[in-house]
């Protein structure tokens, strides 16, 4: 029961969601975690990272990395590092994080202890931002069990707590608060060289994958690849709002058919685009709602799977209003440093509204285009990229609307309220 | 075969546009002063002036990476 990934118990259905909240439960259902004892560290690390990789697990936090390729990574740049947690889940539309550490803690912290174990980090934090104290409450009274059970803990586990900003989940600036108290995302033209906390190397992983993690370790890679694709295997959380009935986070095996994941949340009536991907991801057109959720076929009509969400956009709403108030929402929320998105995101905003408004001419047009092509890549993190993402995708997929405003139809919904969720000033629950 | 590429560090960078001024057939600048590259290599008789400018920037903004390639 030492080696991880050995032991694939017959009736081990594979779900994150769902999984039992307090320890007792969580050991019943999953046995005990797979720790190396003294000596077989080297065999136990082996067969830990073969089982990653043979599950083909890919990081869930939006930028989809192999999740064994970090992991040595970290381990190559040597031992007594950190684990950050990565549980910020600054994207307004998502919950995924939050619900998974709500009611299963165990899961995501005992991913976490896995990977410290195998590459020897001498830290676990879990980082979940100011103001999202219920969060934070799950989380400590998880680690408060874990200590009074005298669970077996490869390292000290703790919970720290950043501004509650868009960019702080952003993994250089989250890297960066815990080293100096900023949340500014650092440029790195090598992302081969690690990220350090204290001169030691430090891997940040989404809360999610690290319950995939420690779900591996415990059932078997087999187990993930019974869902999903062979080439994009296992599930993933999402969550699905916008214009539904019943907004929330579901469960779904990669390579659904998107309009099945909009489908769990009943959609009103149908629905007109889907935003996939969070707000530094692309709206679809009707015509592709049947593309399944994986990164290969997403990418293949302009969109990733970037972080676990789903927005549904009713009829009664302006897809270029709406894109608009994200690319205006993402340009509030740049960390400053790098002109091409301090200044480039929000006259890309501002050329949104003026398309949502009908005020379009054909050198407002020109100008958007160049302004998209010359913003996209140029900050030091992604941030700039994002908002490019979704304003280039609003252009294609609400085309016909943008044509009919450009010949003076003026659109009946831009003054509508919105259908997307946006923070109010300061989250305070 | 040695070939070179401009790396703009956007964080550094303050829109002074010495480099622009110094390199045009590599570097142009954004309606806000900011250095585009298109991040091809560089032709070999600009990579001293490259360095020249990447020396030049107030804000040390600028590296020339030369890569032996194998081509």
């Amino acid at each position: 029961m030492s080696s991880p990934g050995d032991t694939l118990p017959a009736t081990a259905r594979y779900r994150l969601l769902g999984h039992p909240s307090d320890l007792a439960a969580h050991l019943a259902a999953l046995g005990p975690l797979p720790l190396p004892h003294g000596g077989q560290m080297h065999s136990w690390r082996q067969s830990f990272v073969a089982a990653l990789e043979a599950s083909g697990l890919t990081g869930r936090g939006g930028a989809g990395f192999p999740s064994a390729i970090k992991l040595n990574v970290a381990r190559a740049s040597g031992p007594r590092g950190t684990v950050l947690v990565n549980a910020m889940e600054s994207e307004p539309a998502s919950d995924k994080d939050k619900i998974l550490l709500i009611r299963s803690p165990h899961l995501v912290l005992d991913g976490a202890q896995l990977v410290a174990a195998a590459s020897g980090a001498r830290r676990v934090i879990v980082c979940v931002p100011e103001g999202r104290d219920q969060i934070a409450a799950a989380v400590t009274a998880a680690i408060g069990e874990r200590t009074r059970a005298r669970y077996p803990v490869a390292t000290s586990e703790e919970v720290m707590r950043p501004p509650d900003r868009f960019i702080a989940g952003e993994e250089s600036a989250l890297v960066s608060w815990v080293e100096t108290g900023r949340s500014l995302p650092s440029f790195r033209p090598d992302k081969g060289i690690p990220l350090q906390v204290g001169r030691r190397a430090a891997v940040v992983h989404n809360a999610e994958t690290l319950a995939h993690v420690s779900m591996i370790a415990r059932i078997g890679p087999d187990a993930f690849r019974a869902h999903g694709l062979q080439e994009d295997p296992g599930t993933s959380l999402i969550t699905v709002g916008g214009s539904v009935e019943q907004p929330g986070v579901v469960e779904v095996d990669r390579g659904t058919p998107l309009i099945e994941i909009a489908n769990r949340a009943s959609p009103v009536g149908r629905p007109q685009a889907l935003l996939v991907g969070g707000y530094g991801g692309a709206w679809v057109h009707p015509d592709h709602f049947g593309t399944p959720y994986a990164s290969l076929s997403l990418r293949s009509i302009g969109a990733t799977a970037g972080v676990g969400v789903v927005v549904v956009l009713g009829s009664d709403a302006c897809g270029l209003s709406e894109t608009a108030r994200v690319v205006h929402y993402l340009a509030g929320q740049s960390a400053g440093q790098c002109g091409p998105c301090v200044y480039g995101l929000p006259a890309i905003a501002d050329d949104m509204t003026r398309v949502a408004r009908g005020q379009v001419d054909s050198e407002l047009m020109a100008r958007l285009e160049r302004r998209l092509r010359e913003v996209n890549g140029r900050g030091a993190c992604r941030h700039p990229d994002g908002a490019v993402n979704i304003a280039r995708s609003a252009v294609q997929v609400f085309g016909a609307d943008l044509r009919a405003h450009a010949h003076g139809a003026p659109c009946a919904h831009w003054n509508r309220p919105t259908q997307l969720r946006f923070p109010t000033a300061r989250r305070t629950a | 075969m040695t070939s070179a590429r401009i790396i703009i560090d956007p964080v550094a960078c303050d829109a002074y546009g010495f480099c622009a001024e110094l390199l045009p057939e590599a570097i142009s600048l954004d309606e806000w002063g900011y250095p585009v590259v298109d991040g091809t290599p560089l032709a070999p008789e600009l990579v001293a002036v490259a360095q020249r400018a990447a020396r030049d920037c107030p804000r040390r903004a600028i590296t020339v990476r030369l890569r032996k390639s194998g081509i």
